[in-house]
């Protein structure tokens, strides 16, 4: 598994999004609630970009009149035709062993570790004080 | 895997796809500033417009009657760079839409201004009239792939054959387009002389979805969603359908060409067995259909195919493609829509290059002439 070195952590704000171009594929990678989240970004319905996408809550009803709203921002609406997929794992909503947007592993890391690996010299000039993205694919 | 699109894609699909190039029927344009269009009205109805505004048949002032999904019922990445809204900058449409898709023409369906819904009719006239100049200038001038059609609001007959004459003397307008909810049902005869004259000039009748003519858009009431008000969309396409067909107006204007716009195509295998079975029980009461309902469907009517029905199977949507007809079809986008349909992947059963060719060019470039 290749690991990719894409940002700082500052780069990408609370509740946005950036998308990266790692050997020939546009990823996503959205911070959500303290987290990064890596799809590719495209989806599987009829190709739309998902960085447009709303970040909406996982919005359910266990009976008529009551309602939950729960995992606030991290289910993405596609912006063309509003399926719902799981930012975690790229599962849609609707048919979750079906249909999903293809999801990579996303680590956080220091540059001071980083420093330490065999990535430093190659992509980024890498500061030690700073925190990095890193997508593996 | 990333790409779940679920259908097998055939060898002579895929090198029919680099050769052909895409007629989309319906494609919507926006008005991205009030002078563009102003420029067009008379005074008196410049003055009107900031002054009262649209009338409607909705309860609130300036909304519609439902909620919508997304801002403007547009793709979320529709909105131009330049501001204004989705479908308001050519030069957005072109990058985004026009020409990595290869669209070889765009046929303009204008909804802005509640065009066809306005209740003061002299008014509702005259800005059909303008938005009818607006899409030459700025549209069908600056981007020949670009087709106007002549709007013309059913309900002022008169005003709409001046306006279809008048269009009709400038000769670069491919369609006529008419409302799906008006007062009465298409098929009465207030509305023949529109379909006399659409005959003699050989232009196609467009009928696209939408409008608030006034009365529900269900035959079971006012629908509490947005979800099911969308749903009503076909309903209403096939009460259209009943009613031109069983008035008889393909039967009195035979060679009068009826296009319906973003209805999609489902629905249709069932309403016209239906209204072929009871064709056969009620022939008596409709003496003026020489033949069974179905017939002239299948030789009178045309249909675009967004939004595309998705059956979980996709052998269902191939077996709706041949009970409705390939040679019916005709392939729209809706761009910039939130449901717009993407010609390489809206499709999720496979087509032949022979019906590949009719749905996305052919049966467009023959209907309209292009």
């Amino acid at each position: 598994m290749a690991r990719h070195i894409v940002a700082r952590t500052s780069e990408i704000p609370p509740g946005g999004n950036k998308v990266f171009g790692v050997e020939g594929r546009d990823i996503v990678v959205f911070h959500v609630n303290g987290e990064f989240f890596a799809l590719l970004n495209r989806c599987p319905h009829e190709g739309a970009p998902l960085e447009k996408a709303a970040c909406v809550a996982r919005l359910t009803s266990p009976e008529p009149g009551v309602y939950q709203r729960s995992r606030v921002g991290e289910l993405l609406r596609c912006p063309w035709h509003g399926w719902e997929f799981d930012m975690r794992n790229g599962q849609s909503y609707f048919d979750p062993k079906r249909v999903k947007v293809r999801s990579y592993p996303v680590a956080v890391e220091s540059g001071e570790e980083l420093q330490k690996g065999p990535y430093v010299a190659e992509t980024f000039p890498v500061h030690v004080e700073d925190s990095y993205v890193i997508i593996e694919t | 895997m990333s790409d779940v699109i679920d259908r097998p894609i055939l060898a002579e699909e895929v090198a029919a796809q680099s050769r052909l190039r895409i007629i989309d029927c319906d494609v919507h344009p926006s008005i991205h500033a009030h002078a563009d269009i102003e420029q067009f009205l008379p005074k008196r109805w410049q003055e009107h417009l900031r002054t009262y505004g649209s009338h409607l048949r909705t309860p609130y002032i300036g909304t519609t009657p439902y909620p919508r999904s997304s801002p403007l019922i547009a793709r979320r990445d529709a909105w131009p760079p330049t501001g204004g809204p989705p479908g308001s900058d050519l030069d957005f449409m072109r990058k985004q839409h026009l020409d990595p898709l290869d669209i070889e023409y765009g046929i303009l369906q204008v909804l802005d201004l509640f065009i066809f819904s306005q209740q003061n009719l002299e008014f509702g006239a005259a800005i059909q009239r303008a938005i009818n100049d607006w899409q030459l200038a700025f549209w069908s001038d600056r981007d020949p792939r670009l087709k106007a059609s002549i709007l013309a609001g059913q309900d002022d007959t008169a005003f709409a054959i001046a306006e279809i004459e008048r269009c009709a003397k400038i000769g670069r307008y491919v369609q006529i387009n008419v409302c799906p909810r008006a007062n009465e049902p298409l098929g009465r005869r207030r509305y023949w002389p529109i379909y006399a004259r659409a005959q003699e000039l050989g232009l196609p009748l467009g009928i696209h979805v939408g409008g608030y003519g006034g009365h529900a858009p269900t035959g079971g009431g006012w629908p509490s969603y947005y979800v099911e008000e969308h749903q009503s969309n076909a309903h209403t396409m096939a009460a259209q359908l009943t009613s031109l067909v069983l008035e008889g107006v393909p039967e009195r204007f035979p060679n009068l060409k009826i296009v319906f716009i973003e209805g999609s195509f489902g629905w249709i295998p069932s309403a016209t067995w239906r209204m072929d079975r009871h064709f056969e029980a009620f022939r008596s009461e409709v003496p003026h259909l020489k033949r069974r309902p179905s017939e002239y469907v299948k030789e009178h009517f045309w249909f675009t195919t967004q939004p595309i029905d998705e059956p979980d199977e996709a052998k269902h949507l191939r077996s709706l493609i041949e009970w409705v007809g390939v040679d019916r079809l005709l392939f729209s986008s809706d761009y910039p829509h939130w449901d717009f349909d993407d010609p390489r992947y809206a499709f999720k059963t496979p087509l032949t290059e022979t019906e590949r060719r009719k749905i996305f060019n052919g049966n467009a470039r023959a209907l309209y002439r292009l």
